[in-house]
């Protein structure tokens, strides 16, 4: 089954490690993507999104409520919401940070889990907490793929090792590969694994 | 939260089957909420319960009313705080008041207002454009026991550093203090602020129209409904309108993909404030 949706979480140094992942993606790159990464609130600048929207082919956006979701469009999580995925398309909801975090990996995860089960892929970046673990274990509890970026290479190492003691069968990669697996992936050329 | 048996087929029955119950035994009618986090939510009070099953969840409701208030908290309470988003209360300021200005009384709906805090400052940014004598607030919301501590205007006092410096940013004008008095551990704000609101019991899903509005501020609530209620509502909002009413959503929800798109145009886009066309 090809990969239909990937969700990418991360954290301390998020923004390099994102765009280096996303880089490798063409225009035609045949899933939806959607982002969690822990921000402060920036009044609503979306600098974020700027950001990588101008180094990426693919088109990077914040995430509105029940925004389309689909190939061709990466969706991040604004500032202080929590991002949900569903068929089709996201919500988004203002309940408590879970682990201090909003946007919660865990909560982005455990919905593309739910609605994409085999067709999701679950990518944990480098971070200093432990968000995305459950989130990511519950992606290859479902059939989908845990890939995380090997802790060696990452700027902070905690959240990638949380997530590798949470789904130790993960694919573990350098950055630089992993956009290429997404590729492969997403065509339906690489098997799911995890 | 991982099932080692999940089945996505009977997952959706439970749910559906506790919203029915729901909706008969109490009235309260969930089904029409976005499940993503609609499901988040309930699975979180299945296990606040102690519970291993939606089914289970559905037993306690049904046979104990304290577990659906319970639920009903989960549902209902937004988190929030008071002059959240500090540039919607700038663009406020700048492009919707200077329009309630021109009618000699003003009728404002807070809806889904929770536990207060955006009401509050609602009526302090509407008293310090001197507004707020002729302005009558209706904040309406689902949960009896959220409305119970909005009318107290009372809140942690520990939130009033965060609340202040909001309220700065938003443009305020005074010493924000001044418009609470501190006892212990709590803030309790000016009383003639608390009663220029008036606070109702009202279920967007549910109930209809009761009055015709200038400004309807319903912020973050829809987020939380699916695409088919979110339109109920918006058509709920249009009845409940003058002419040129204003509406003013959360920053990122947008009436673009509605079907009510066409009746408004943006007084400001950025912070999704939108005035009817007629």
């Amino acid at each position: 089954m090809a990969v239909e949706l990937v969700a990418i979480g991360a954290s301390w140094g998020g923004l390099q490690a994102i765009e280096q992942v996303l880089e490798a993606l063409p225009p035609d790159f045949g899933a939806a993507v959607v982002v969690a990464q822990h921000r402060q609130a920036d009044g609503g600048n979306s600098r974020l999104e700027k950001l990588l929207d101008a180094r990426c082919t693919l088109t990077v956006c914040e995430a509105e409520d029940k925004q389309a979701l689909g190939p061709g469009t990466v969706l991040v999580a604004p500032a202080d919401y929590h991002l949900y995925v569903e068929r089709g398309s996201v919500s988004l909801s203002v309940d408590a940070p879970l682990n201090f975090s909003r946007p919660s990996i865990d909560v982005l995860f455990g919905s593309a889990a739910d609605a994409f089960g085999a067709g999701a892929a679950g990518v944990v970046l480098t971070g200093a907490n432990a968000d995305g673990a459950d989130g990511l274990a519950r992606i290859a509890a479902r059939g989908g793929t845990a890939i995380v970026q090997d802790p060696v290479t990452a700027e902070r190492r905690e959240m990638p090792e949380a997530a590798l003691a949470a789904t130790p069968q993960a694919c573990v990669m350098a950055l630089a590969d992993i956009g290429p697996l997404l590729c492969e992936l997403a065509a339906g050329r690489e098997q799911a694994r995890s | 939260m991982i099932d080692d048996d999940h089945d996505d087929a009977r997952e959706r029955l439970e749910i559906d089957l506790l919203l029915e119950a729901i909706q008969r035994r109490y009235g309260y009618d969930f089904r029409g909420y976005a499940l993503a986090s609609l499901r988040r939510r309930l699975w979180h009070r299945v296990f606040a319960e102690g519970l291993r099953t939606l089914s289970g969840l559905q037993e306690q409701i049904l046979h104990e009313p304290a577990c659906m208030d319970r639920l009903l908290r989960d549902l209902s309470i937004n988190v929030t705080e008071m002059f959240r988003d500090p540039s919607f209360y700038r663009a406020l300021r700048e492009s919707v008041f200077p329009l309630l200005r021109t009618h000699p009384f003003i009728r404002v709906w807070n809806a889904g207002c929770s536990t207060g805090e955006e009401s509050l400052s609602l009526a302090i940014a509407l008293r310090e454009a001197q507004l707020l004598e002729r302005t009558r607030i209706y904040a309406t919301d689902i949960n009896d026991d959220a409305l119970q501590r909005a009318r107290s205007g009372a809140f942690p006092l520990e939130r009033m550093q965060r609340y202040t410096e909001n309220y700065l940013r938003a443009g305020g004008g005074e010493a924000f203090s001044t418009y609470y008095a501190v006892e212990g551990a709590t803030a309790r704000f000016d009383p003639a602020l608390v009663s220029s609101i008036v606070h109702a019991q009202h279920d967007l899903v549910t109930d209809g129209s009761f009055n015709e509005f200038h400004l309807i501020v319903c912020r973050n609530v829809m987020i939380y409904f699916g695409s088919a209620l979110q339109e109920e509502v918006l058509q709920l909002f249009a009845d409940s309108m003058t002419r040129f009413g204003i509406l003013a959503l959360g920053r990122k929800e947008s009436i673009r993909r509605s079907r009510h798109a066409a009746e408004y145009e943006p007084l400001d886009e950025a912070e999704k404030i939108y005035r009817r066309r007629v």
